[in-house]
């Protein structure tokens, strides 16, 4: 393996970048391709493929065997909101897989007693983001319905093409949240992207449950982007006819 | 990487890749085993490290323990000569002359030399 290589590896891992670190089989010699990258031919959908799938694995292209490790940023899921939901929420993620924080101004439900071994900030979304900018491979779930604390982290995901946004509120709150984000100059394809009402309909009551609904909607935008993009862009009646506010 | 970051360590140290490029900064010799296919059942999925230097010290894994004696007397001679190698684990009743994986599964490491 180039050291050189490696190094750069490395570098895009830690600034949360999608890598792959190409070895072809025969010769042993390696390739770093940043996702975005233009790749001609048979390997070039290959990769493009493997960053889609994020696993890795051997492909013939243009008559050569080579090795495809594909390094994804493991994904987060940055919660606007210390209520109830968050509660069963956060640790729920943090059991699959997800590296959880938990934001919310209001210090009266930002507590550490109400939310042990998470990683739980109690200031404004703005402040506590700086260290961590939402970025594609985080999803953010807003659930505080409140457009003062909501609207810049649902902003931020949206410019920053997470690849979940969620909000909690009823079809009358997030219509008034549409005509928030439009005012805010983003555009009505990048609104739709939210899920809104949040959570798949599973019949979900208690917040526990809705927690539920929320995590697997978050896995399903995760692991089949397709098909949660394509559930978003026509909603079932049954989808739109239940909403947990 | 020049200075170690507080709070980061434990990342380096969980990490093989990391890890390599630490050692290798150091001034270290070492070889990089990856999984790249496996078969059946297998302990570690296709992509996981196994990082190896010249005396022996390792840190991650390929199989969850079954082989990684075996890959690392390969890695020094890799480390010596340079040269890639290509290494297949299966049961240990069918490769008796060798160690197994005792799930039943087969796995096929590439292992390499970094520079």
């Amino acid at each position: 393996m180039d050291p050189h290589l490696l190094r750069q590896l490395n570098a895009a891992r830690r600034d949360r970048q999608a890598a792959i670190m190409l070895t072809d089989l025969a010769d042993g010699r390696n390739r770093l391709v940043m996702k975005g990258d233009a790749v001609a031919g048979d390997l070039g959908a290959a990769i493009g493929k493997a960053f889609l799938s994020a696993k890795s694995g051997i492909v013939e292209a243009d008559g050569q065997r080579f090795f495809l490790n594909v390094h994804v940023p493991s994904p987060r899921m940055v919660i606007i909101g210390a209520v109830h939901i968050s509660q069963a929420l956060a640790p729920m993620a943090q059991m699959a897989g997800f590296d959880v924080r938990v934001i919310d101004p209001r210090t009266a439900f930002a507590t550490a007693e109400r939310f042990s071994d998470v990683d739980m900030v109690a200031d404004w979304p703005e402040d506590a983001l700086k260290d961590q900018p939402i970025d594609a491979f985080t999803a953010l779930v807003a659930v505080t319905h409140d457009p003062k604390i909501d609207d810049w982290p649902l902003t931020s995901a949206l410019t920053a093409d997470s690849f979940y946004v969620g909000a909690l509120g009823s079809r009358k709150t997030h219509g008034r949240r549409v005509e928030r984000l439009t005012q805010a100059g983003l555009s009505e394809q990048q609104i739709a992207r939210i899920a809104a009402p949040i959570g798949l309909d599973i019949g979900a009551q208690s917040p526990a449950e809705i927690a539920v609904a929320i995590l697997a909607q978050v896995i399903a935008a995760l692991r089949r982007p397709s098909d949660s993009a394509a559930a978003r862009s026509s909603p079932s009646p049954t989808a739109t006819g239940s909403s947990v506010r | 990487m020049t200075t170690p970051i507080p709070g980061q360590i434990s990342e380096v140290q969980l990490d093989p890749l990391m890890l390599a490029e630490r050692w290798m900064l150091d001034g270290r010799e070492v070889a990089v085993a990856t999984v790249i296919e496996t078969w059946g059942s297998a302990p570690r999925p296709v992509g996981s490290h196994l990082v190896i230097d010249a005396d022996g010290n390792f840190s991650g894994s390929v199989s969850g323990g079954c082989v990684e004696g075996a890959v690392l007397s390969e890695a020094a001679d890799v480390i010596a000569t340079g040269e890639p190698r290509m290494l297949e684990f299966g049961v240990a009743d069918e490769t008796a002359w060798r160690v197994g994986l005792s799930c039943g599964g087969k796995i096929q490491v590439y292992l390499e030399r970094i520079g």
